[in-house]
């Protein structure tokens, strides 16, 4: 088998035009999916059994099924319906594009809200009794104190999250989406070369991630800023006072 | 004694299993693919066995051939791939000769033609000429002469949506996703024979794009000329009509 660089320069620019599909699909799934994830994560830890169970049963379903079944229910599953085809509902969901998002949207919501709940609850107990005790509303403490703490704590797990949703992101090929592996398929259904191909949209999956990756790590130092200061805040104190070290 | 009685036996037995190991040589496996979505040409059955017309080529070849064959199912995305790095010998998967396909693999000759449909739902008007398709959203399933076709020559005319499978290519032609599907006649034939093709039927002229159906094989690989011997063979002997009659009433040779 021989490797022939040339055909990867020839389709790059097809393979070009499906890795914007492919950010397309990711980022508005992704905005979409954060803004789920947000209040079904409140919901979740609500004291009250009754408001916890529908989050839960929520995710329960979309963490529990694999992203392809949940792409197939709604492009073919919800066609099979006449009264979804005769309601304003069949605009988007006859379009592969808006099934895909809406696909992907639900199911990162899923996973981000269980991230979030898990850092909601990481908070330390202090940090809310001392908003308690500065007499915040609830809705208030949830604006300053737990969300922007949450976020902070979140941050790696959800860049995580993100690229996993790149990688799922392929399966909107199985719906006729000519989105990066869409493309990179229906390159190799005509020149056979499925090595080159492959390799090359494999490459720029992986340039995609790194920019995730290098994107996440600067708004961590960003969000999590406070504990760069400390060991400098600490340090300088010292200078003044040895006592006022820790 | 019983040292003497034990080497007979002993001779015995290393001699039956020599006299044996030339006779299972002569039983080659070929190991053969199929794609398995392909009604009704190769399809799975409810108990999960492939059937179908290329099924029952491959198995009146074998016989013919008096090999032993291995019938696999692989997606058709990955069939030629697969072919390459020896995970089995042979397509029989209703695979058209193609350039492309012959600058990587070898074929026999064919075993049936194939043209080209267009299915669109009953009483719809389709004018199936590059001006009556205009803004049209026509399917094909991918890596096929249909997918290419539209690709080739109905690019810019019409929305070109392709399918992994035939089957989910019908499930969007009846959810009304697709004006038209551009499709090889004789499975679409099987369809619309089918409850779920009730509404469908064809439109226009079919498009005889000189496709001929063969098997193929990895390149100088000899199978290729015993394939041609046995396809020649059944023809001549009647089981292929045997096989085409089971599936339709006109002949697809």
């Amino acid at each position: 088998m021989s490797w022939d660089w040339s055909i990867i320069w020839q389709y790059l620019p097809r393979l070009l035009d499906g890795a914007l599909l492919t950010l397309e699909l990711v980022a508005i799934s992704g905005l979409i999916g954060i803004a789920l994830a947000v209040p079904l994560a409140l919901l979740r830890v609500s004291p009250n059994p009754w408001v916890r169970a529908l989050p839960f049963a929520y995710i329960f379903f979309f963490r529990g099924t694999p992203l392809l079944v949940q792409i197939f229910l709604i492009y073919y599953g919800a066609s099979q319906f006449e009264a979804v085809k005769q309601s304003v509902l069949w605009n988007l969901l006859s379009e592969p594009y808006w099934c895909a998002i809406i696909a992907f949207s639900m199911n990162t919501a899923a996973y981000s809200a269980e991230l979030i709940r898990g850092a909601i609850q990481a908070i330390p107990r202090g940090e809310i009794e001392a908003a308690e005790a500065l007499g915040m509303s609830k809705p208030l403490q949830v604006r300053r104190i737990v969300l922007p703490r949450a976020f902070g704590i979140v941050l790696p797990a959800y860049g995580n999250e993100l690229i996993l949703m790149l990688k799922g992101s392929s399966l909107a090929s199985t719906i006729t989406l000519l989105d990066l592996t869409g493309m990179a398929r229906t390159i190799i259904a005509r020149t056979y070369t499925p090595l080159e191909i492959f390799f090359a949209a494999g490459m720029i999956y992986l340039l995609i991630s790194a920019c995730f990756i290098g994107g996440f790590r600067l708004l961590e130092r960003r969000l999590n800023r406070y504990q760069h200061y400390r060991h400098h805040i600490a340090h300088e104190m010292t200078e003044v006072d040895p006592r006022l070290q820790d | 004694m019983t040292m003497r009685k034990l080497i007979a036996t002993l001779s015995l037995a290393v001699g039956g299993l020599l006299s044996a190991l030339p006779a299972q040589a002569d039983t080659e496996t070929i190991r053969i693919a199929t794609e398995g979505a392909y009604a009704p040409f190769n399809m799975i059955d409810e108990s999960g066995e492939l059937k179908g017309f290329d099924v029952d080529i491959a198995n009146a070849l074998c016989a013919q051939m008096k090999a032993d064959c291995e019938l696999v199912a692989q997606d058709w995305d990955g069939i030629i791939p697969g072919l390459m790095t020896r995970k089995y010998d042979a397509i029989i998967a209703s695979m058209s000769i193609t350039d492309e396909r012959l600058r990587v693999v070898d074929f026999s000759d064919r075993y049936y033609s194939n043209v080209l449909a267009f299915v669109a739902a009953k009483g719809q008007e389709l004018d199936t000429s590059e001006a009556g398709l205009k803004g049209k959203v026509v399917g094909a399933q991918r890596a096929t002469i249909a997918g290419q076709y539209l690709e080739d020559n109905l690019a810019d005319v019409v929305g070109v949506k392709l399918y992994d499978t035939q089957d989910n290519a019908y499930l969007d032609l009846a959810a009304g996703r697709l004006d038209a599907l551009l499709s090889d006649k004789f499975p679409a034939y099987d369809w619309l024979q089918s409850e779920a093709g009730e509404g469908f039927e064809f439109k226009g002229e079919d498009i005889d794009i000189n496709d001929e159906i063969a098997i193929a094989v990895r390149k100088g690989d000899p199978l290729k000329d015993k394939f041609s011997e046995a396809i020649k063979a059944i023809v001549e002997n009647g089981t292929y009509k045997e096989i085409n009659d089971k599936y339709f009433p006109f002949s697809i040779y």
